[in-house]
């Protein structure tokens, strides 16, 4: 183990991340958003969900260094008295749940995909390859919103609201899996040619194993890169199709969610309500991004 | 040719790239001139410092690339310290460029008329009409048929040898001085190159322009220069008529560069070859670049770095013609 | 030319033919449309008199032959949640939609295009570096943030412009303008921008990347080794080259433009095909979102093409059937 960490400390990969001083900060930041989101039920001042403790005398309280406002509720309340800050950290727990789901769905799917078409050749990857294209030429936000809706249309609404994370999840998933399946592709059809491939081959190795055990290991850089830059893509896909109010139930509210809610109050001057969940979803993809941004040329400077 | 003053001179030419690891000196100390109508030829193995004497020469430097120390001189007139603005007046006008690959060098979206024309207009005091007019008489003169209809076609309409006369033609078109042309026929076929060389060596003939021939073609440099310079490890290692540098080479690098052609009149069982590699920039041994591949060295190579010296027909930078300090 | 542009509209149908698969497909299988159609009281006479109206008793290749048929005449049928003519909703919204995508592509290319070729020069300016920043946040800000903001800053607090809907709209025949009068352009202004903002970077940066890739060419140092001014190099000569790649990929962003409309009008409750198709969602109506689906990709193969023939007149390479002797 230690030996490990000491071959991770020596590794090119952690010094370009410590000569990069944006990359160490977007760490940071992440690393704070999962921890307030993962850590929410035990860290969070208040618990948004509990309706006994919600006093309606407390709504609509502006952030706590406004003079009207409460050193309890540091970012202020909501229009039932919550406290706008436990609703984030809650919130940001359905968006990275939603986001990191949905991404390895997406993963799992095209990389299974990619590396049959791409190990299989011939009708297969052209069927694939095409469907790719297709749904390439559409904006993922687009896709996601159609499943969605469809999964609805085919869905009674009592099944549907009980499963409606699951559909957001499954919409923002197929959504993403063609850039999945193309990189995937690309890579396994630079190691289907190579020699231990080949000789893999010879000695008669069943196709499915050399797929799983020899090329999908040598893809596993690539695959990284995209999963990371898409996380970033899912968690605003999430929040997008949650604002546009065909994501998440209300009763589990995500980022997306109050920012919708809170625009109702943004008239009124009440713009806590939704800035604030605001800028948290900034601050988590754009770290997000930044990381994948990084990784992509740390890992890979020619990949693009 | 030592009666009449130089067109070009170089004089202690230092070109240095600042890097993160330190400065690398592509340059070092690098002097030569050429007179009205004379073609030197530039010769030395990738690296040497060949190219970017010629791009030092044009003012096209890459950066972060730079003049360090030296003059450059045209005419009399000093070039290498003008701003932008002069310094393009010049390039074209008084300096026209061939660089290695016709198929990268050419504008792929306009026509090759049309570059002809805009850098007629640009140089010369003639309207549109004028420089289309012209335009077709170059591309006859460096022979492409039917120039008249051709001067509407794209360079991808072109193959590589009539592209390469396409360049001529752009770098000669405004009646420079003197052409710095830079391995002008490596990128083309073994067929075609000694006809481009020929019509270069006639064009610049006529139009009495001097020319820098930057080649690493011993065929084309006795064939075509007056006189060669041997480039080595970013230094002039000698310089000399064409003549004396191929067949008498003073310099043992020149004398080891010299022996590895094929010679033509006689059979050999093996060529001759220098042992090991050129240094890198970043790591050129102390005196003499040339030492550790020496076959003559002595003490003096590896401690103090030679100038060119008067080596009886040409100049080398050996210390084996040091007069004063007989060799120990 | 003319067989040029024959083959490029053959590669689309299959693309079209596959999305209208899936709308029909939609459109007959999800859902059940006859008893959506017939509501609570029906006789069984009457439900079958409907499925023969429908044609839902014909083969599945003979009814999807009849959907393209009717699609191609924009004959979309009822939606569920309107009970209404799908093709009249969408040629009432389409005007709506259609100025305000005009007019976020325009202020994209408009600005996104000259902050490119000025970061792509002047890389070390602290001008470039300003646009790069500026970039980096418009693309990690998703649409309907960008759009609050903005309303907030413009509509509540300053109160400069109104924050929805269209304002006063003129009629030209079936299209409703914006465009003439004052509150309509004051309304157009910032859904423009929520639009235009995510495209404006991302063409930013792209013609940034090209250009750099551009001035690095050796045809770039021989215009310059050739002595020609610095305008002609950039503006001509590496400008030109840099719009060879940038059109596709700018082509295609403007059709996603019509498509992320969807959030931009739900934003500001903008009466375009967007705000209709996320209602449309919500309540599964299906005909309209089948009908949606048809309309979009038909805008994005309509820009594929143009894009080609755009591509077709700034590269001479790809003019095959030109013969070697000139004209």
């Amino acid at each position: 183990m230690a030996a490990a960490v000491q071959r991770f400390l020596d590794s090119d990969l952690w010094w370009s991340f410590r000569r990069s001083p944006v990359t160490v900060v977007s760490a940071i930041v992440a690393l704070v958003c999962i921890l307030g989101a993962v850590l929410a039920p035990w860290i969070a001042p208040h618990n948004p969900f509990d309706l006994a403790s919600l006093n309606l005398s407390d709504a609509f309280k502006p952030p706590a260094w406004d003079e009207d406002g409460a050193a309890e509720y540091l970012l202020g309340t909501d229009d039932q008295g919550r406290d706008v800050l436990s609703a984030i950290m809650y919130g940001a727990r359905v968006s990275l749940l939603v986001g990191l789901s949905a991404t390895i769905f997406a993963t799992v799917l095209g990389v299974s995909l990619g590396l049959t078409a791409g190990y299989a050749g011939g009708h297969v990857d052209s069927v694939l390859m095409r469907i790719c294209d297709i749904q390439l030429t559409f904006p993922s936000i687009l896709v996601a919103l159609l499943v969605d809706g469809v999964v609805r249309a085919v869905l009674p609404r009592e099944v549907h609201d009980q499963i409606a994370l699951f559909v957001v999840i499954f919409a923002i998933g197929i959504s993403e899996w063609p850039k999945f399946a193309r990189t995937v592709r690309g890579s396994t059809l630079v190691e289907r040619n190579k020699e231990y491939v080949q000789a893999a081959r010879v000695i008669g190795v069943p196709s499915l194993r050399i797929m799983f055990s020899h090329v999908l290991p040598n893809v596993i850089g690539p695959i990284l890169v995209v999963a990371t830059l898409n996380l970033g893509l899912a968690i605003l896909s999430e929040a997008t199709l949650s604002f546009l109010g065909v994501g998440v139930p209300p009763t589990q509210p995500s980022l997306g969610t109050l920012i919708r809610i809170g625009n109702d109050f943004l008239f009124s001057g009440e713009w806590w309500i939704t800035i604030f969940p605001g800028v948290a979803l900034i601050a988590m993809v754009l770290s997000v991004n930044l990381l994948g941004d990084w990784l992509r040329d740390a890992l890979n400077p020619k990949l693009r | 040719m030592s009666n009449v003053a130089p067109l070009l001179q170089v004089k202690n030419l230092r070109v240095e790239f600042p890097t993160r690891r330190g400065t690398l000196v592509a340059l070092d100390d690098v002097s030569f001139d050429i007179a009205p109508g004379e073609v030197l030829g530039v010769v030395g193995e990738s690296g040497a410092g060949k190219s970017m004497t010629g791009a030092a020469i044009i003012g096209l430097l890459e950066p972060p690339g730079r003049i360090a120390k030296g003059e450059i001189l045209l005419g009399g007139r000093r070039i290498d310290n003008l701003r932008y603005e002069e310094m393009r007046r010049i390039r074209g006008k008084e300096i026209g460029a061939i660089f290695q690959d016709p198929l990268t060098t050419l504008n792929p979206l306009y026509t090759v008329g049309r570059q002809l024309a805009e850098t007629m207009t640009t140089h010369l005091p003639i309207g549109p009409g004028e420089a289309r007019k012209r335009a077709i008489e170059w591309l006859e003169m460096v022979g492409i048929p039917a120039a008249a209809q051709r001067i509407d076609s794209y360079p991808h309409e072109f193959s590589g040898g009539m592209r390469q006369r396409v360049v001529i033609a752009l770098a000669l078109c405004a009646e420079p001085r003197l052409i710095v042309a830079d391995e002008p026929t490596t990128a083309l076929d073994v067929s075609i190159q000694a006809q481009v060389i020929a019509l270069l060596k006639r064009l610049a003939r006529e139009k009495g322009t001097a020319m820098m021939l930057v080649t690493h073609d011993m065929g084309v440099i006795a064939e075509t220069a007056d006189r060669v310079a041997v480039m080595y490890a970013g230094r002039v290692a000698e310089i000399g008529p064409v003549r004396e540098v191929v067949k008498h080479a003073n310099h043992p690098y020149s004398a080891g560069l010299m022996a590895s052609i094929p010679p033509l009149d006689r059979r050999v069982e093996r060529l001759a070859q220098i042992d090991g590699a050129m240094p890198r920039l970043s790591a050129i041994p102390k005196g003499c670049a040339y030492n550790p591949r020496c076959p003559q060295v002595f003490d003096k190579c590896r401690t103090y770095r030679p100038d060119l010296i008067n080596a009886g027909t040409t100049q080398a930078a050996c210390w084996l013609y040091d007069t004063e300090a007989p060799r120990g | 030319m003319f067989a040029f542009i024959i083959s490029r509209i053959l590669q689309a149908v299959p693309v079209m033919l596959t999305v209208a698969l899936i709308s029909f497909a939609m459109f007959a299988y999800v859902g059940d449309p006859v008893a959506i159609m017939l509501g609570q009281d029906f006789t069984e006479a009457q439900r079958d008199q409907l499925v023969r109206d429908l044609g839902l008793d014909q083969p599945f290749w003979v009814q999807f032959a009849t959907f393209i048929g009717h699609a191609a005449q924009g004959e979309f049928g009822l939606s569920y949640r309107l009970s209404r003519p799908v093709a009249e909703l969408i040629a009432e919204r389409a005007p709506a939609t259609l100025e305000l995508a005009f007019t976020a592509a325009a202020l994209a290319l408009l600005i996104g295009v000259p902050m490119g070729v000025y970061t792509g020069l002047y890389r070390h300016s602290w001008l470039s570096r300003f646009f790069l920043t500026f970039s980096l946040i418009g693309v990690s800000l998703p649409t309907f943030l960008i759009g609050i903001l903005l309303i907030l800053v413009f509509a509540v607090w300053l109160g400069w412009l109104p924050s929805f809907g269209r304002g006063d709209t003129v009629n030209l025949g079936w299209w409703t303008t914006g465009f003439l009068t004052v509150s309509g352009l004051k309304a157009l202004v910032l859904p423009a921008i929520t639009l235009g903002l995510f495209q404006l970077t991302l063409i930013m940066r792209l013609v940034r990347a090209e250009m750099m890739e551009v001035l690095r060419t050796d045809y770039i140092k021989f215009a310059r080794a050739r002595g020609l001014p610095n305008r002609v190099v950039h503006f001509g000569h590496a400008l030109k080259n840099t719009l060879v790649p940038v059109i596709t990929i700018v082509g295609l962003q403007l059709g996603a433009i019509i498509a992320f409309a969807i959030v931009t009008e739900t934003v500001f409750q903008w009466p375009g095909m967007g705000l209709l198709f996320i209602q449309s969602v919500g309540a599964a109506d299906i005909p309209v979102m089948s009908a949606y689906l048809m309309l979009i990709a038909l805008v994005f193969v309509t820009i594929n093409l143009i894009v080609d023939l755009l591509y077709y007149a700034v590269d001479p390479r790809l003019r095959i059937g030109r013969g070697k002797g000139g004209h």
